[in-house]
């Protein structure tokens, strides 16, 4: 697996863009995208975490036993989500008041440990490192961008400046739940589409094939599946 | 979509019925209270429901344009959607949302989910309801009929009594376009009965279970059931082909689970008004509902010690 470090970090802004190609981290991605401003928020955040975690990992990733790699990844994970909260509370109270509890239930984004399992365990400290650097502003712009989307169409404010707010009555829907699918459809479609219009496969399905963990996965690894990131 | 031929083994039967002609038939059997609707609402109205069934033939007809793919405008039932969701509207409704309303019914809803026969929800409810909760302060004004002043209160959120028999059977009263004359849309009903376009069941189980629970609760039957949208869904919209069970049992299961989903809406949750959530909800519904309610093939023989379905 050689790789530039400078791929390392592309990877996971486009081509295995965590919200959209790897469709990891739904959750928040759905919930606080409702302006763009929170969606840099939690897209810092989870960087953040994703970067110290993904470093430390990578340090340990010789002593963790095997058997209880999982608990051992969750607690570190945990312990950089605390100090990220503490900060966000201290100096951002706004977005910390905006992302609410999804700010420490980055513990279990499943980016973060889908990046520690696959990644980090397996890879010394630089490409971890910069791994998750690339999968934290994949998913930074990711939700930035379907944060200003809804806020564009649901307020017609972009970081709470009026674009559109004054002379357009806004459609609420797009800062309500199924706002949030359909913006979040209506992306995955046209980054499959830009995938296959430059030879990739789209996303199609959410099964064993693109879940993250299938290479832990006894049923899975039977068939003798390729591992995640095997694209050389 | 009637230029669709599927060839298969004998015997064939031969059907007259058409896309074409069933949309024509609920089109003649909507007009009534459609026009009824435009005559005490104005020339508002008039220009809404155009409105909303140029923009509905005009989003179906680019979409497959862009799409290059056979164009189904004329099977008319972009056209009925379009109707469907201008009666479903209040005549206060600025031209530029039902416009909006219209091209997420067809496109959002129908077209994107593969077109006609493989829409999940009523397109027109599905409109409705996106509008309702997008722009809730223009979608909650309604007109006072033959006077074009602005009102909040439907019958069903007036105070009991303030309207008679007459009036919300035969249609005076604040409301959507087409929703108002519970007598015409029954004409109309009654009309796509005869011509055996729908079945009674949807209708009057959804009708009877809305009836019957506000009878033994104590409410205002007649105003629970001719004074909001009930008529208008039951006969019109819950009936819809693609989002509707097959079987007459399934049928029954969701007119009653339509109507209990009303009834709980409007008597405990801050709408007055819950026949279009309901139709939207058993919609989801209505794969499952047919799953259970499938009729037994002719000469079926259980599996022994359940061995392949078919014996």
């Amino acid at each position: 697996m050689k790789k530039g470090n400078l791929e390392y970090v592309t990877n996971g802004l486009i081509k295995e863009n965590p919200v959209l190609r790897l469709v990891l981290g739904t959750c928040p991605t759905l919930a606080v995208t409702t302006a763009a401003i929170n969606g840099i928020g939690m897209g810092i955040s989870a960087t953040v975490v994703l970067i110290c975690s993904n470093l430390v990992i990578s340090l340990l990733r010789n002593v963790i036993p095997d058997k209880v790699r999982i608990p051992a990844f969750i607690t570190i994970i945990a312990g950089f989500v605390s100090v990220v909260q503490m900060l966000v509370k201290a100096f951002l109270p706004s977005i910390d008041k905006a992302l609410g509890i999804y700010l420490p239930l980055i513990v279990v984004n499943c980016i973060i440990l889908a990046r520690a399992e696959m990644f980090a365990s397996k890879n010394p400290v630089l490409p971890s490192v910069l791994d998750g650097l690339g999968m934290g502003l994949g998913f930074t712009a990711t939700l930035t961008l379907m944060g200003a989307i809804r806020e564009i169409l649901g307020a017609g404010t972009l970081f709470s400046l009026p674009v559109t707010a004054n002379f357009i009555s806004p459609m609420i829907i797009f800062l309500l739940p199924p706002g949030g699918f359909f913006v979040f459809g209506m992306l995955v479609a046209a980054s499959n589409a830009l995938a296959k219009r430059s030879g990739k496969k789209p996303v199609e399905h959410l099964g064993c094939e693109s879940c993250p963990s299938r290479a832990a996965c006894a049923e899975y690894s039977q068939d003798g599946v390729k591992e995640e990131n095997g694209d050389e | 979509m009637e230029k669709l031929f599927s060839v298969s083994s004998s015997p064939h039967l031969r059907n007259i019925e058409t896309t074409t002609g069933i949309m024509t038939d609920v089109l003649i059997a909507l007009s009534p209270a459609a026009v009824f609707g435009c005559i005490i609402f104005g020339l508002k109205a008039v220009l809404l429901l155009i409105t909303c069934i140029v923009c509905a033939v005009l989003a179906e007809f680019l979409w497959n344009l862009i799409l290059k793919k056979p164009s189904t405008v004329g099977d008319l039932s972009a056209a009925v959607t379009g109707m469907l969701l201008g009666m479903n509207l209040s005549s206060q409704v600025p031209l530029w949302v039902a416009a909006i309303g219209s091209i997420v019914a067809i496109i959002v809803v129908k077209q994107m989910f593969g077109g006609i026969g493989c829409n999940f929800a009523n397109p027109a409810i599905a409109a409705r309801i996106v509008l309702l909760v997008s722009f809730p302060g223009m979608m909650t004004k309604f007109s006072e009929p033959l006077v074009d002043t602005v009102t909040s209160a439907t019958p069903l959120a007036a105070e009991q009594g303030t309207y008679t028999f007459n009036n919300l059977f035969f249609g005076l009263h604040s409301g959507c376009i087409g929703e108002t004359s519970a007598f015409l849309l029954i004409v109309g009903g009654l009309y796509l009965i005869v011509r055996r376009v729908i079945s009674p069941v949807i209708p009057l189980c959804f009708v009877g279970t809305v009836a019957f629970m506000t009878l033994v609760t104590g409410g205002d039957v007649v105003t629970a059931v001719f004074g909001g949208g009930l008529i208008l869904g039951a006969i019109f919209m819950a009936t819809d082909y693609t989002t509707s069970p097959v079987t007459p049992a399934g049928k029954a299961v969701f007119g009653v689970g339509c109507g209990l989903i009303t009834f709980v809406i409007r008597k405990f949750g801050s709408l007055p008004e819950g026949v279009s959530y309901s139709i939207l909800i058993m919609n989801i519904l209505v794969p499952y509902i047919n799953k259970f309610t499938l009729s037994k093939p002719f000469g079926f023989v259980p599996a022994k010690n359940g061995g392949g379905k078919n014996g």
